[in-house]
């Protein structure tokens, strides 16, 4: 198990020096450099720009010098210093601005997930058991749904459900009075009150396909010859059922949280950007509107990685429920 | 989007199959039937597939007719109609000798909200525009050939507009407006899906013909896309295509986005059909006869699984769609002059558009349909790509 361990970890390093070329890629790809917009910008605001502190930021991000030896600065500062480089629409360090959105979309993009297990369980072993009834073809009618709704869609419609019928805006994830409040009890209930809505909508369509896998390999489990021997033998259904086929049919809700998550972490995005809620979403779109490159790169490389490091333990999660795979 | 996670067993479909709900095919014609035949026969069976099949080519026929069926261009702007609500369409007229066929819908007029002081069209019951079908209107080429300037329905007075569907914030018709995003939303997908095939087909079938190596770096690039959250990256690229591009060439740019990260899941399936083909007898033979690499790629093996290229092509199609009528919504795709659905959701995109006009969620419907009815197309066209499975 440990040599897995380390042999997965060493396996991650090339993906996130990936991520970072590509992040990379994305600060460089609008014309004109960070210098140059930074100049317009405050030109624009009436400001005249110290020479010497052009100098000192040219220095810092090594413009004017070759590709890679800008992109090693930039990660050089990210590694020994959590250095992230400037955002010049909000005029502070990168730094500054992610680590609390990251958290609450780490916690909106966990939450999703746990409610797309819950949902995807019972429904699933349901479909499977009850096949070609009223209750599956729903479940498959509700499923196909989920799969073809954009996420940002479900969220104007709930936005225009709750706003029509009971007066109340959904957008947020805390009440007024807990907007800039210190972390407390009450605000982690607030927060919990709020959370529901945007997960509901994340979740939708990871449940749908999770739905059908469940059921597909339910389905497949259920007809091997071990199943009609123990029911030849006279076990009663739930325990045939929950004894093996069920355990064996759960391996995919592991497995895939390597594709789940993904999906998750975007859906997260749009919605966050539709209800408006402090997460990376809102503040991604006008990092890249504004062309505030840094910031943007910054995000787009900490969800990548996030998202990473969840299929990590995803991974290790099924090697220890599934020897079959350490071993390999 | 969905896993096939089954491995079904390969037998050789029994006549019997064919004959069951109403089908009469004998032993012989089955024996007989060719390939394509088959799959015809086992497509036919999937009533939802079949369904979905004629929604799609009827998508596809509006898109190709688009001037003709739209009552005016979506560009129109009439700033006295703001978000004028839809007007409904009434085929028949009361009139002193009973009901006549005489297509109308109802004006508007004018209310003041005495708190807001905010003005609102609402339908007078009163007052009646007549509409006609096949009117005259402004001038376009159908298909880009034939000058004509005939539209399907609306308005026979050139001053007195109709709102079918609704106006949004600039007065501009939704109807006119959906019936031309069509056009784009489900071009996107074809153009995407053809330039994801070739990436596709050509480094799936690198790395499922010769393994080894290759085939280890390309599916750990495979793993590496799919492991980045698509659409923080989509945005990150899109938000680079420069604002001054004509609308032609954003489109483009954009479409080579969306098709840079799909290409993976077609190069999977590929991969995984070079694999299973690779030690098949009748590809052995090819190759002991002495063809070589080109000619048993493209005469032997490509057509033995084009029709799961072809199901999994179709499967994609939505996942284009989606894309790009999200990147549109928040802004980063597509922009008017050029609409899409993504372009209309635009519009609604806070909540106070929505509150006043709901009618704006409308292309959201449409994206809805088209998406549900390539997946039931893309579903049953994978079931029966391989007609010789139970």
């Amino acid at each position: 198990m440990l040599q897995f361990l380390i042999r997965r970890i060493l396996y991650m390093i090339p993906t996130m020096i990936a991520v970072s070329i590509v992040a990379f890629i994305i600060i460089q790809l609008p014309p004109g450099d960070y210098l140059t917009t930074l100049v317009a910008s405050l030109a624009a605001q009436g400001e005249t720009v110290d020479p010497a502190r052009l100098d000192a930021l040219k220095d810092r991000y090594g413009l004017g010098q070759p590709v890679y030896v800008q992109y090693l600065k930039w990660m050089k500062g990210i590694l020994l210093e959590g250095d992230f480089g400037d955002s010049f629409g909000w005029n502070r360090p990168v730094s500054d601005l992610i680590w609390g959105r990251l958290a609450l979309t780490f916690v909106l993009s966990l939450a999703s997930l746990i409610f797309v297990w819950l949902v995807a369980f019972p429904i699933g072993i349901y479909s499977a058991v009850k096949q070609y009834s009223i209750g599956d073809y729903f479940a498959t009618f509700i499923g196909f749904l989920g799969l073809a709704t954009p996420d940002f869609l479900l969220a104007l419609i709930m936005m225009y459900i709750s706003f029509k019928f009971f007066n109340q805006s959904v957008g947020g994830l805390f009440s007024p009075e807990f907007q800039e409040a210190p972390w407390d009890w009450a605000r982690v209930v607030d927060l919990l009150g709020h959370l529901w809505v945007p997960v509901v909508i994340i979740g939708t369509s990871g449940t749908a396909s999770l739905i059908r896998i469940m059921r597909a390999n339910l389905l497949d489990e259920l007809r091997k010859p071990y199943v009609v021997t123990a029911r030849a033998k006279g076990l009663p259904e739930w325990k045939l059922l929950f004894k093996y086929p069920v355990r064996v049919a759960l391996n995919p809700f592991i497995s895939t949280v390597g594709w789940v998550l993904p999906t998750l972490v975007s859906g997260a995005a749009i919605v966050s950007i539709v209800l408006s809620l402090p997460t990376t979403g809102p503040l991604l779109i006008r990092a890249l509107l504004q062309q505030d490159m840094y910031l943007a790169a910054s995000f787009i490389m900490m969800l990548s990685i996030l998202t990473i490091i969840g299929t990590l333990v995803s991974d290790l999660l099924l090697a220890w429920l599934d020897p079959r795979i350490r071993y390999e | 989007m969905t896993m096939d996670v089954r491995t079904p067993s390969p037998t050789i479909a029994r006549p019997e199959e064919y004959e069951d709900r109403g089908f009469e095919h004998t032993e012989s014609s089955v024996s007989v039937a060719s390939q394509w035949q088959l799959m015809w026969w086992k497509f036919r069976k999937h009533k939802l597939a079949m369904a979905g099949g004629v929604v799609t080519i009827l998508l596809y026929l509006i898109a190709l007719s688009v001037e003709f069926l739209a009552p005016s261009s979506p560009g129109v702007i009439r700033a006295d109609y703001t978000w004028a609500p839809p007007q409904g369409l009434h085929l028949f007229r009361q009139t002193e000798s009973g009901r006549v066929f005489d297509p109308y819908v109802n004006g508007y007029k004018v209310e003041i909200d005495p708190v807001a002081l905010k003005r609102t069209f609402v339908i007078d019951e009163e007052k009646i525009v007549d509409i006609g079908f096949f009117i005259n209107g402004e001038p376009y080429k159908l298909l880009g050939l034939w000058e004509m300037d005939i539209h399907l329905l609306g308005s026979t007075d050139v001053d007195l507009p109709v709102y079918f569907l609704g106006a949004d914030r600039m007065g501009r018709d939704l109807l006119s407006s959906l019936i031309y995003g069509t056009r784009i939303s489900m071009s996107i997908g074809l153009v995407g899906v053809v330039l994801s095939f070739f990436l596709g087909i050509t480094l799936g079938g690198i790395s499922g013909f010769y393994g080894g190596a290759i085939d280890n770096l390309i599916q750990r690039v495979i793993e590496f896309i799919r492991s980045i959250p698509t659409i923080p990256l989509w945005m990150g690229l899109a938000a680079a295509v420069p604002t001054d591009w004509p609308p032609l060439r954003v489109y483009f740019a954009i479409t080579i986005i969306l098709s840079f990260i799909g290409w993976t899941g077609l190069a999977r399936v590929v991969r995984g059909r070079f694999l299973s083909l690779r030690t098949e007898d009748f590809v052995m033979a090819a190759r002991l006869d002495g063809a070589n690499e080109w000619t048993t790629i493209w005469r032997h093996m490509v057509p033995s699984f084009f029709s799961h290229i072809i199901a999994s092509l179709t499967l994609s199609i939505p996942g284009m769609i989606l894309a790009e009528t999200s990147l549109s919504f928040l802004g980063l795709g597509l922009r008017r002059p050029v609409v899409s659905w993504g372009v209309l959701l635009q519009e609604a995109q806070n909540i106070r558009s929505v509150a006043t006009a709901p009618w704006l969620l409308i292309p959201g419907l449409a994206v809805l349909v088209a998406v549900l009815a390539l997946n039931f197309l893309g579903d049953g066209l994978r079931d029966a790509a391989d007609p010789y499975n139970r």
